[in-house]
Formats: structure tokens, C-alpha cells, sequence
């Protein structure tokens, strides 16, 4: 009996391992969101990781629809909207400070969010989780339209066009915070967004989490062990409305206004996209997403007004090429050097950097050429000093000889790899 | 003493196809009843109906006394009624530990919880582990079920089945598509979860049948032409016309 308990005891991961695995990764993380003010970032950095804090919790709180429980949400927006428009709601409140409002530290504003995430999550889920797959997705879609819609025609709850402002600085202080500047702003995401990943972690840790998992895989089987999926569906929906609820308070306090913008289509689709790209299929995955598509929508733009263009490039490509993101490649990249074999697929990886840099060579002198172009305004691209026009022959060359050996350069790698 | 499962006049039909049309069935506590029949008999939609995965268009199906036909698979489920699939039918990104471990959760009570770490809940890690250990597939508790061998994911498919510890268990062709000594070692795994639980089998393979069953009902074009004991079915000459032929005397 002692040998079986001990076989059985091997199945598990020990606590060793555990303590690598999960705590570990999470005290780094805590350590770095430390860290980070040492460094003294500029204020328009601060407000950048800001951003970024909220997008991580945004996209983790997405991705427990889209990854864990397969559910395609064209419309998470709202929930964060909604949170974050009653967390300004209540900011107005304690800026009031009469009864009980005048006690509620503005630090609080994200448990508000998340109660607010999860009221919506509870009255919207309920007709929307009876179903999964497409009639979900198109539900979905239609509840962000209409909430939108709402947001433009409810102007004493919404502020119509202009939105709704607080200051987040009226209230008590807490923890000496005054959250006047961007850097003591930066404590306030910095503990809400180790929360939110805390709690996001968490929960794929718990039977409704691994039902989840489960669900997503076969709703059929999950009905013939005693769970209705709907239910599973409908309670992890309430979580992800409560937790996308959580980053709306955070952001109601970095930015001070919430407007119907925030509830509309534009920001469901970029936590999509960004919570794909980053790897739906690892936990990690949405925070590196978040990550870096706020880091470009804040920086490409000032570099190229095609910014656009090239996530939505990158999208499809990552759609097209590579299902598992950002983090995949990154798992994948670790396993291999881990595994020791990057002697094997070095050369094999090489080629492919090469193609794809070529492949971008093109994309980008296309792009850039036709943006100009189009504009009328007769400027022209000049990377690296050359001169390249739409009668440049040398464009063309760059817009195309590059492409096509960057292409036959991938696919080699590709039929090396398969090898 | 009441049945563990009983069926009263049950038909379904699917627009005017009559599939099944007036099944009365009774089974016994503890006994291991087969069905057999040629395809496209019903058997799987009689499975459907017990289940809860279809609605009956008319009558009754009691389990251990209690209406359950009308009831959701998961209601079925929670009164103590299990089924596998003809075909494999499990969640294929999990490990096969979490495909048996999502089998126990319900019976030991933790609901739809997400309060608690489903790593600390020792009793249903335990439990998982003895049902590994039971069906044989210790040893592959750490693969992604996907990756495993046909045999195996029928195997687990059994195994997800008995893991909530239901009293009446219902098996969909459990050797389907099985090699001889594949078939040899479902059996005897069949044999040992079934002991002390109310067993329905369908079953092609009539060796595995009339090794396995205490009764066998014959269904021909969704109704039950003959129950017996496997020699009475073997007897039966209504059976040998209308479906055994050849197999039965193989058989014996």
C-alpha cells in the first residue's frame, strides 16, 4: 500500500516543482513591478507601463473566454466599460464626499470595477452563455453594439460624447498614496495589475476553471459528468465580465474619463487582437500580447501613420502562421534551447530570420511608398538616405526581389523543419 | 424489489422514422444485461434516451425506481447514471489525469467551485489515482489525452465513465475497433468496475457478450424481440432468424 501511495503521490507535481513553476514566476513578477520605479522612468513611460498594467488585466480576464473556456467575444469592451464607467461614477461620489463615499479611498476604484464587470457579466451572460461557438460570438456582437448605442443616447449615465470625468485625487488617501502624478498612480496599477494576475492565475487553478478547460473541449462529455455546460459557461463568463470590470476601475483612475468610445467595437477587437497574438493557449500568452501591442499602438504611431496596417498584418499573420503567438514562440524557442537541440535547428532558424526580414523589407517600402502616394502631398520615403519614389525603379526592385526571396527562404526552413 | 433501471413502452421517432417503438425493458440490480441487434437496430438511440441525450417522444425510463426520462444528462448523471461513447469521447487538450479527475469532481461533491485549488483536494486527487491505477493507464497519467493510442482512449472513455462512481453504468460498443487481446483486456476491466453495479452493455462482438452478460435483449428495428439468459438467446429461434445466423453457432 506504501508503494502505491507513493506512485500515486508521483503523478502529481511535487511541491518543488510547484514552487518553481507557479510561485516563483509570480514573486518575479511581483519584484519586477518593484523594480521598475528605480529605473526612473520618464512620466510618459510611467504612463505607458500604466497602460499596459490595465491591458495585461484586460486581456487575462479576455482570454478566460477565449482561451480557457472557447468562447469568441466580439464584445468584452463593455464589461470593462461598464466597470470603469461606474468606477467613475462612484470617483464623482467621493468627490462629493457625503456618508459613506467620503470614506472610500479612490484606491479602491478596481473592486468596484470588478463588482460592476460581474453584474453586467451576470445580466449578459444569462441569455448569452445558453449557447457557444457562433451563436455566442454573434450575441456578443450584438450586445457591444447595443451597449454602445446605449452610451450615445444615455447622456446623465454615460456623458454622451464627451464621456464622464473624475479626479482621482479627491478621497482619502490610502497608504499615503495621493494618486496625484503619474508615478504614484504607477503603485495603484502596479498592485491591481499583480491582482489581477494573481487572481486570473487562480482561478485556472479551480474545478470551475478546469471545467472550463473541459467544456471548451467537449460540452457533449461535460453534461455526462454531471455539469451542464451552460452553467459553466455562464459562471466563468461572470468572472471574465467582473475581471475585464477590474481593469475599467484601474483605468478610471490612470485616465480620469470614461466615454461611450470605450464600450464600442474599436477596443473589443483590439483585446482580441491582442490577446491572440500574445497566445490564447498559454497563461503567460495575453499578458505578453498586452504588452506589446500597448507598447506599439503608443510608439508605431509616431513612426508611420500605417501603424494600423501592420497589426492588422501582424494579426493575420499570426492568425495564418503561428496559433499559439508570441508565447508559443517563446515556449517553443526555450523548450529547444532547454532540450538541447538548437544545434539541430539553428541553421533552419537563421534562414527563416533572414526570409522574414526580407519579407518585411518589401512590406514596409510597399506600405510606406502607397501611403505616400496616396496622401498627394508629394513626400517621399527616404530610409537610409535613398530616395524612393513611385518612378524609382529601386522601389519597385525593394518591393518586390526581397518578398520573393524571403518567401522561398521560409518555405525551406519550413520543409528543413519537417525533415 | 425495484429494478435498477427500467424502460416502459419507450418510443422516439425522428420526423416519421420510427427508430424505436415500444421498449419495455427491466433491469435487475447488479445484473450485466446486454443488447445486442443488427445495425441500425436503435441500440444507440435506445442509449440516447436512457442517457437524457434525446427526449423520448413517448414513455417512461426509471432508475432505481425514479422517473428520470425528461431529465438533462447532468440531472441523469447526478442520480447515478454513467455512459461512454461508441465513439471516443473525451477532452483531448487535457491530461488523462484531468480527464478522469473532471469524471470525479461531481461525485465528491465540489459542484462548480472556484473557491478552492483543485491541486489541494486530496481526496479527489486520490481517487483519480485509483482509477488510473484500476483501468491500467497509471503510467500515461501525465499525457495529453489526444496523444494517446486508440485502445487507450477507449480505455479512458471507460474510465471517465466509472470515475463518478455511478451505480448503473451504460457502455456504447466498449471494443469497438479493438485487436483480440485489446478486446480481452477491456473485458476483464469491464468485468472488474462492473462488480456490484448495474451494467447495460451494446456490444457487436458476441463473444465478449455472451462471456460478459447475465441477460441479453435482442433489438431488431427498435424492438425487443427476445430477453433471455445467453443460453435461451442461444436457444431462441426467432433470434437465429432474424439476426444471429452463423455467429451464434461460432459462438457456441
Amino acid at each position: 500500500m506504501t508503494d502505491m501511495t507513493a506512485t500515486y503521490a508521483a503523478l502529481e507535481p511535487s511541491r518543488a516543482e510547484k514552487f518553481r513553476q507557479r510561485t516563483v514566476p509570480l514573486i518575479a513578477f511581483a519584484v519586477l513591478l518593484l523594480v521598475i520605479p528605480l529605473f526612473n522612468p520618464s512620466r510618459s513611460m510611467v504612463t505607458l507601463l500604466n497602460h499596459m498594467g490595465i491591458t495585461i488585466v484586460f486581456a487575462l480576464s479576455y482570454n478566460m473566454l477565449l482561451g480557457r473556456a472557447g468562447l469568441l467575444s466580439f464584445g468584452h469592451a463593455v464589461y470593462m466599460g461598464l466597470g470603469g464607467y461606474f468606477a467613475v461614477h462612484v470617483m464623482n461620489w467621493v468627490a462629493d464626499g457625503s456618508g459613506f463615499w467620503g470614506a472610500v479611498p479612490v484606491f479602491t476604484m478596481p473592486a468596484f470595477g470588478f463588482g460592476a464587470g460581474a453584474l453586467a457579466g451576470a445580466v449578459i451572460g444569462w441569455p448569452s452563455c445558453r449557447r457557444a461557438g457562433t451563436p455566442f460570438a454573434m450575441i456578443s456582437l450584438g450586445v457591444a453594439e447595443l451597449v454602445a448605442a446605449a452610451g450615445f443616447m444615455f447622456d446623465s449615465l454615460f456623458g454622451g460624447e464627451m464621456g464622464i470625468s473624475g479626479d482621482r485625487m479627491s478621497g482619502p488617501e490610502f497608504l499615503g498614496l495621493s494618486l496625484g502624478p503619474v508615478d504614484e498612480v504607477y503603485w495603484f496599477i502596479a498592485f491591481w495589475t499583480f491582482i489581477g494576475v494573481l487572481g486570473t492565475y487562480a482561478f485556472t487553478r479551480t474545478p470551475l476553471g478546469k471545467l472550463s478547460e473541459a467544456t471548451r473541449d467537449n460540452p457533449e462529455r461535460v453534461e455526462f459528468v454531471g455539469y451542464s455546460p451552460q452553467r459553466v459557461r455562464y459562471l466563468v463568463f461572470i468572472f471574465a465580465g467582473a475581471f475585464a470590470g477590474m481593469a475599467g476601475g484601474m483605468s478610471a483612475v490612470q485616465d480620469e474619463i470614461f466615454t461611450p468610445e470605450n464600450l464600442s467595437l474599436i477596443p473589443s477587437g483590439a483585446i482580441l487582437i491582442a490577446t491572440y497574438v500574445g497566445g490564447i493557449r498559454y497563461f503567460t500568452g495575453p499578458i505578453m500580447g498586452a504588452i506589446i501591442m500597448t507598447y506599439m499602438g503608443s510608439n508605431l504611431s509616431d513612426y508611420t501613420a500605417g501603424w494600423l496596417l501592420y497589426l492588422g498584418l501582424m494579426f493575420v499573420g499570426v492568425v495564418m502562421f503561428l496559433p499559439n503567438g508570441i508565447a508559443g514562440i517563446v515556449y517553443g524557442t526555450t523548450d529547444t534551447i532547454r532540450a538541447g537541440r538548437l544545434g539541430e535547428v539553428w541553421q533552419s532558424w537563421l534562414i527563416r530570420l533572414a526570409g522574414l526580414v526580407l519579407i518585411a523589407t518589401s512590406v514596409i517600402t510597399i506600405v510606406e511608398v502607397a501611403f505616400r502616394w496616396s496622401e498627394g502631398y508629394g513626400e517621399v520615403f527616404e530610409p537610409f538616405g535613398l530616395h524612393l519614389d513611385t518612378t524609382n525603379l529601386l522601389t519597385w526592385v525593394l518591393g518586390v526581389v526581397p518578398l520573393v526571396l524571403g518567401v522561398l527562404l521560409v518555405l525551406k526552413s519550413a520543409k528543413g523543419e519537417s525533415k | 424489489m425495484t429494478p435498477a433501471l427500467e424502460l416502459t413502452d419507450l418510443r422516439k421517432s425522428f420526423g416519421p422514422a420510427k427508430i424505436i417503438q415500444g421498449v419495455d425493458l427491466s433491469v435487475g440490480k447488479g445484473e450485466r444485461h446486454a443488447i445486442i441487434g443488427p445495425n441500425g437496430a436503435g441500440k444507440s438511440t435506445l442509449f440516447n434516451l436512457i442517457s437524457g441525450r434525446f427526449m423520448p417522444s413517448s414513455g417512461e425510463v426509471r432508475l432505481g425506481g425514479e422517473l428520470i426520462s425528461g431529465k438533462k444528462p447532468y440531472q441523469i448523471n447526478r442520480m447515478g447514471l454513467s455512459r461512454s461513447f461508441q465513439v471516443s469521447n473525451i477532452f483531448t487538450n487535457m491530461t488523462v489525469r484531468e480527464n478522469v479527475r473532471c469524471g470525479v469532481l461531481y461525485s465528491m461533491g465540489y459542484g462548480y467551485s472556484f473557491w478552492r485549488n483543485i491541486g489541494n483536494l486530496k481526496e479527489v486527487s486520490e481517487k483519480t489515482a485509483h482509477i488510473l491505477d484500476e483501468v491500467g493507464l497509471l503510467e500515461k497519467a501525465n499525457l495529453p489525452a489526444a496523444l494517446l493510442p486508440y485502445a487507450d482512449q477507449r480505455t479512458l472513455e471507460i474510465a471517465i465513465t466509472i470515475a463518478g462512481g455511478a451505480d448503473v453504468i451504460l457502455l456504447d460498443e466498449p471494443t469497438a475497433g479493438m485487436s483480440h487481446s485489446e478486446t480481452d483486456r477491456a473485458v476483464a476491466l469491464i468485468e472488474k468496475a462492473s462488480k456490484g453495479k448495474t451494467l447495460l452493455i451494446v456490444e457487436h462482438d458476441m463473444g465478449v457478450v455472451f462471456n460478459l452478460a447475465d441477460r441479453i435483449s435482442v433489438l431488431v428495428y427498435g424492438e425487443i424481440i427476445a430477453t433471455g439468459t445467453p443460453e435461451e438467446i442461444r436457444g431462441d429461434a426467432k433470434v437465429r432468424e432474424a439476426y444471429l445466423g452463423e455467429e451464434a453457432e461460432d459462438a457456441a
